[in-house]
């Protein structure tokens, strides 16, 4: 921890510029140091493309005819560009059912995240609060030791919210790690001084947490709500063990439904038993079932990832914040 | 007389401690009553159920509800230990977990110190963008793509091995496949952005030591040796620890979606089984479920505590 800290004081938070630079040392050591380089960045490459191609694997293949993806004939690029997958998932009802359902928790859920995150960060980052080291000892020991799945399952069925909406929000107020990042945040940009000149001013706690401490809190609330947004966005456990109504589900059920259960083999089993013209049939029908699935995993990343680039900073910045606490 | 005069002064003093202390908490009146709401759902949400947890002790009977159901003492536990299930279900749970740390944990340090020793930055943004991506795939999704990649006769890998002329493998059903898949597949989606931790660190390490080390003629292999392992070892030691506390937690969801009949005795681990006898099974038996679970989650915290002692000894770098 205390070399962390120094660490921090190093000004860990900043992206230096490389620290390779030009080696200017004898020539074995410049050759050593050039083998370096064409390593480092061959393995760059290589990870790249690694990471890389099984995302372009599935995007040209979900715009490819059905019978060339099967056949195997689609490796990079899409062959015979087709919209099928698309549109058959398009014409699915229950999966834009999902999508805003999956909205309405990502919303809901991530405002209500972040108001009880700062309702605990703020009064834990303030020095002159009594009480405060254990009430950060409570939160903290969670991250630890949980209750396990079946008390809390009992519990929350014992108060009423399976198979409501509220199941998937109201349990799951607060990351205890979020709050760590906050307090962290707090802490280390709103000095209290500025508490001190507000109390001059006759400012109550309440007062200063409007006028001192959340414009002052801009970055942190946009990393916490991404790292809440996310999370709901693709929270998929939670849903299976307290939501059962249809209407309910959020996308990451009807995902698994389409993209885990339905793969190809259920299919398969059928056709082992069914006569030659229903064989057919449901060759085409597993055609476009495996199409569908991968403009499926299209349509579900895409926001994320579309919007991720944008965001990445803020990611990166949380990341680093917790880093940097331990 | 002085005797007196001296008991009322630390009387007096007594009072005023008191009185201060409680001034102390009054002054900050709002700032409870802002981490109330906080804190209730601390006590109901994460506390509540830790206490739930003595149904592992007791017969549930529905109707007399989790208080009312009669204390069998460690019985479930025993059934747990001497089920011939048992011994499978820890060890892929240790398994796959030990697996998943041995390579997923250093792979993302020899990546960061890659990316922070690329001459270019343009190269450097392009693959720290492309390789944090799926990072925030959902498992849902990860597990789709697995299928799609991995599957009998139509997936690319497949594909790619019957071109080569080499057999292909039926790797979505198989125990022998499943914990390599399961933990590649991990590294594919998270090294990139694990990468984000040791970047700071590694940008935090003081470029004093480096230019020294340059004059003195260090190739950039001495100098990541000598200079920057040592200058991230800290970050590295702390999250070694924090993972070390979660060996067997890690990644029910995606276990529990790659799980099918076939690799079920490579793939059954502690979570999924607590879930499928408690939570899928037509008469769920939440008792028995609960004790697993309760097993579980006491041997990983001792495991955390124990792993922060032997690093504090050995390196001064801990937790707590």
């Amino acid at each position: 921890m205390a070399l962390m800290r120094k660490a921090q004081a190093a000004g860990a938070a900043t992206i230096p510029a490389p620290a390779g630079g030009k080696p200017r040392s004898s020539i074995r050591h410049a050759r050593e140091d050039r083998l370096f380089y064409v390593i480092n960045v061959g393995l760059l490459g290589f990870t790249f493309l690694l990471v890389i191609y099984p995302l372009i694997y599935v995007l040209s293949s979900s715009f490819s005819d059905a019978l060339e993806v099967v056949a195997g004939r689609v490796w990079l690029y899409p062959v015979k560009p087709s919209l099928e997958g698309y549109k058959a998932v398009f014409e699915y009802s229950e999966l834009w059912l999902g999508y805003g359902n999956t909205i309405f928790y990502t919303v809901f859920g991530t405002i209500y995240n972040v108001i009880m995150t700062m309702l605990i960060a703020y009064p834990l980052s303030r020095r002159d609060c009594k009480g405060r080291g254990l009430l950060m000892f409570l939160f903290t020991f969670t991250l630890f030791f949980q209750g396990g799945l079946i008390p809390t399952y009992l519990l929350i069925r014992s108060i009423g919210l399976i198979d409501t909406r509220a199941a998937l929000i109201i349990p799951f107020a607060i990351g205890v790690w979020n709050v760590i990042i906050t307090r962290t945040y707090l802490q280390s940009n709103i000095p209290g001084e500025l508490y001190e000149a507000a109390r001059v001013d006759g400012a109550t706690n309440t007062r200063m947490l409007w006028s001192v401490v959340l414009p002052l809190s801009g970055p942190i609330i946009a990393v916490i709500t991404l790292f809440y947004a996310v999370n709901h966005w693709n929270q998929f456990f939670n849903a299976l063990v307290y939501i059962r109504r249809q209407e309910l589900r959020p996308l990451q059920i009807i995902l698994r439904e389409i993209l885990v259960l339905n793969s190809p083999g259920v299919i398969d089993q059928l056709m082992a038993s069914a006569s030659p013209e229903q064989v057919e049939a449901l060759q085409a029908r597993m055609y476009l079932q495996g199409l569908i699935q991968f403009a499926l995993i299209v349509i579900a990343t895409a926001p994320i990832l579309a919007v991720y680039p944008f965001v990445q900073k803020y990611f990166v910045r949380g990341v680093m914040i917790g880093a940097l606490k331990g | 007389m002085a005797e007196t005069a001296n008991a009322a002064s630390r009387r007096a003093i007594r009072l005023a401690s008191r009185h201060k202390a409680w001034r102390e908490y009054s002054i900050n009146w709002e700032l409870y009553l802002m981490a109330l709401l906080p804190v209730i759902w601390l006590v109901v949400f994460m506390y509540l159920p830790m206490y739930g947890n003595v149904i592992a002790f007791k017969r549930f009977v529905a109707s007399k509800g989790i208080w009312g159901s009669p204390w069998i003492g460690f019985d479930n536990f025993e059934r747990f230990f001497s089920s011939f299930k048992f011994g499978n279900i820890m060890w892929n749970t240790f398994f796959l977990n030990a697996y998943d740390l041995v390579l997923g944990f250093p792979i993302p340090i020899v990546l960061a110190i890659l990316l922070h020793y690329t001459p270019w930055q343009g190269y450097k943004k392009t693959v720290q963008m492309v390789t944090y991506a799926p990072h925030f795939i959902s498992t849902v999704v990860m597990v789709g793509i697995i299928f799609k990649l991995f599957s009998q006769r139509i997936g690319i890998v497949n594909v790619a091995l019957t071109a080569l002329g080499l057999p292909e493998s039926n790797f979505l059903g198989s125990p022998v496949w499943f914990p390599h898949i399961y933990v590649w597949t991990n590294i594919w989606q998270n090294m990139g952005y694990a990468t984000i931790i040791f970047l700071a660190a590694l940008s935090a390490v003081d470029p004093e030591l480096h230019e020294a080390a340059r004059v003195d003629g260090a190739t950039i292999w001495q100098r990541i040796w000598h200079i920057d392992l040592p200058g991230i070892a800290a970050v590295v030691i702390i999250l070694l620890i924090l993972r070390l506390g979660q060996i067997l937690n890690i990644g029910f969801e995606k276990v529990f979606l790659m799980q099918n009949t076939v690799n079920i005795v490579a793939s059954e681990v502690v979570d999924t089984y607590v879930y499928k006898i408690g939570l899928a099974s037509r008469n769920p038996n939440f008792s028995y479920a609960s004790a697993i679970g309760l097993f579980k989650n006491v041997i990983a915290f001792f495991l955390l505590i124990a792993v922060n002692r032997i690093a504090r000894r050995t390196s001064e770098t801990s937790l707590w």
